[in-house]
């Protein structure tokens, strides 16, 4: 299947997972005080992070043909996303500063004057579109990253914690193993070895991020084990698989959310340092800082990329680390005695 | 009366450091159709774990190393996991000492019940639900068709426990293991929860293991007493006996340190010194590190049941020579 076709139908996927988490979150009390609460208290944040899914998933829906007036015999047969339909096609030969009418170096009049409201790169390709497909490629880094290493986390921490003994045992030691190696070097090693691809870069970011949260279901999972409604379940004649499943995992998804927010800026930022070291996702804003940073020591110099490219970095990282702070205030037990 | 539940010579073990310590020994019970036995002790005498080992459950790394568990015959012990899953809850129940963590927090109440009910028989949710309301109502929970829909948070303990009393019930089973079951709440409600687990226990014609400290509680419900002592039963006896005559040294200082029946205006009289740790139990009598009877025999020799009367034994060299002698 061509690779727009699977992104459109990951689209479809998340409205429609989007819809059932709505539905589950209204039907749920816990859960919808939850996010009022959150919501009550970042407003800005949940905005602008839906800002960033917004142009995300606009990038993410993509169709051949419909070429416009500008159209060239290559883009005729290649996908375009909605975002390259509406923002792409404005391609100058070199640089341009914001909102210029001539070339920043020899002042040679532009094909698109007036309309690079960030500038253009070296190529001459628009910085305020490259910033935008930033946004689908942090994205995916985030979330294809925590989908793959979320759930290996729950599967060895709760069954670890749970079961004890012989695979508590072998658990431990891989965790312990994986721990005791520098996670750069780590990370590095496995993407050379499984070639240059995103999801290359996702699996390798997966391996070595799932420990620190399968530490924590696993000690979560210890304490659960030993609660009485627990033990309640079991003289009521309740399955191992069963009490797992029904009385440990519920219990463990404030965790879960927590983790998954907070994890999701983490691994945004190891890509962007991935990409400054040269193995990291084509068109993240890391590699967009990378390109630039030679850019600096220009005379005059050239701010406008390194600028779009940071601070679309820094904004997602912000209101998304405002998020999880808020959600742990809102979901941890610990914390959440203040709330009732 | 047939029996509906024969302990015999079980024994509990659990690992000290080196050692392996039997911290239930050689317990014998029997409880009969419909009857309410309590079995009574301090703390760490080893109640709990007697009743966990009849439902299979003793914590890791403990385990039953000896002995028997018939229920209505059969081997409990012995029988498949399956099987045995079916014995927890739908023929016996039991209720814990924590009403506060004993309902999964994040699941309505209406819903835990309704599932202990769907493990083991194939009605609908409407009709398990139906049933829930009317055992919630059965147990004293005001407003039953708005309860079902809360979480536990929402509920107070005393509520909580009728909540896990209405789940233990559902499923209408033979036996009920009750594990302290009022400790945690305060007095009003505790009377009220007794009274709610009296009613309801003979209605529904169920026996009653009930494991507790408390004598006032055994006064209430219990028609026979077991009084357990570091691991060991010391005396069994039918409540009116044990509460007026009872022969145990260890008995009869605990029935007087009661503050109900104790004089008033002089101090408490208790028993010297505490229970020893499993690692550290004597040889012999158990007890004799605390007896005021004690004598020679009492350190060697661990002291076979006497029969003191009608469905009355206890373990007592003291009394076990006098019976002798007389």
């Amino acid at each position: 299947m061509e690779s727009h076709v699977v992104s459109n139908w990951v689209v479809v996927a998340l409205g429609l997972a989007s819809l059932a988490a709505i539905v589950l979150v209204r039907r749920s009390r816990i859960w919808s005080d939850a996010f009022v609460q959150l919501w009550r208290r970042r407003r800005l944040a949940l905005f602008v992070a839906g800002i960033y899914v917004g142009i995300a998933l606009l990038d993410s829906v993509a169709w051949v043909g419909g070429a416009d007036g500008n159209a060239d015999a290559v883009s005729v047969h290649e996908s375009r996303s909605v975002i390259d339909r509406l923002f792409g096609g404005n391609q100058e030969r070199s640089y341009s500063a914001p909102f210029a009418d001539v070339e920043f170096y020899g002042a040679q009049p532009l094909a698109h004057p007036g309309s690079h409201i960030l500038g253009t790169d070296l190529i001459g390709r628009d910085v305020f579109y490259l910033a935008l497909k930033g946004a689908r490629v942090a994205l995916l880094i985030g979330g294809l990253t925590s989908l793959l290493a979320i759930p290996l986390a729950l599967l060895f921490g709760v069954s670890a914690g749970y079961f004890g003994g012989r695979i508590d045992t072998v658990v431990f030691f891989v965790m312990s193993t994986l721990a005791s190696m520098p996670g750069l070097l780590l990370l590095i090693a496995l993407i050379m070895v499984m070639g240059k691809s995103t999801f290359a870069v996702c699996v390798a970011l997966a391996v070595t991020g799932w420990v620190g949260f399968c530490r924590i279901a696993r000690g979560e999972t210890l304490k659960l084990r030993e609660l009485e409604y627990v033990s309640a379940a079991r003289a009521l004649g309740v399955s191992e698989l069963q009490i797992v499943m029904r009385h440990i995992l519920p219990n463990l998804m404030h965790l879960v959310i927590i983790t998954f927010v907070l994890m999701f800026s983490g691994l945004v930022l190891s890509e962007a340092i991935l990409s400054w070291l040269g193995i990291g996702v084509d068109g993240s804003w890391g590699q967009m800082i990378d390109q630039a940073r030679n850019e600096l020591s220009r005379d005059p110099i050239v701010w406008w990329n390194i600028s779009a490219a940071g601070i679309a970095l820094f904004g997602l990282i912000l209101a998304v680390n405002f998020i999880g702070d808020a959600l742990r205030d809102v979901l941890d037990p610990r914390t959440l005695q203040g709330n009732e | 009366m047939s029996a509906l539940l024969e302990i015999a010579g079980l024994t509990v073990r659990f690992p000290v450091g080196d050692l392996d310590v039997p911290v239930v020994d050689s317990v014998g019970l029997t409880i009969a159709r419909g009857e309410v036995l309590a079995l009574v002790g301090e703390s760490g005498c080893g109640k709990s774990m007697t009743a966990l080992s009849v439902m299979r459950l003793v914590p890791k790394p403990g385990r039953i190393s000896a002995g028997s568990v018939k229920f209505e015959g059969r081997e409990l012990l012995e029988l498949p996991v399956a099987a045995m899953r079916h014995v927890r809850g739908a023929e016996i129940a039991m209720i814990f000492q924590e009403p506060m963590t004993s309902l999964n927090p994040v699941i309505r109440v209406g819903d835990q019940v309704v599932e202990a009910i769907r493990l083991h028989e194939s009605v609908t949710r409407g009709a398990a639900l139906d049933r829930c309301r009317e055992l919630f109502a059965r147990v004293g929970i005001p407003d039953p068709d708005a309860r079902v829909r809360s979480y536990p948070h929402e509920l107070s303990g005393g509520l909580k426990q009728r909540v896990m009393i209405a789940m233990a019930l559902s499923t209408r089973p033979k036996l009920l293991i009750a594990d302290e079951p009022t400790t945690a709440l305060d007095v009003t409600i505790q009377a009220q929860i007794l009274r709610v687990l009296r009613d309801l226990q003979r209605e529904f014609g169920m026996a009653v293991l009930l494991i507790t400290h408390d004598f006032g509680i055994v006064n209430e419900l219990a028609d026979r007493v077991a009084v357990m002592y570091a691991g060991r039963i010391i005396e069994t006896a039918p409540r009116k006996t044990i509460l007026t005559a009872a022969r145990h040294p260890y008995t009869r200082g605990l029935l007087r340190s009661m503050p109900a029946l104790a004089p008033r205006g002089q101090r408490l009289p208790e028993i010297a010194g505490v229970v020893p740790s499993p690692a550290a139990w004597p040889a012999g009598c158990r007890f004799s590190t605390r007896c005021d009877e004690v004598f020679e025999r009492c350190l060697r020799e661990v002291p076979g049941p006497t029969v003191m009367g009608e469905g009355h034994h206890a373990c007592c060299h003291a009394l076990s020579t006098q019976g002798a002698r007389a």
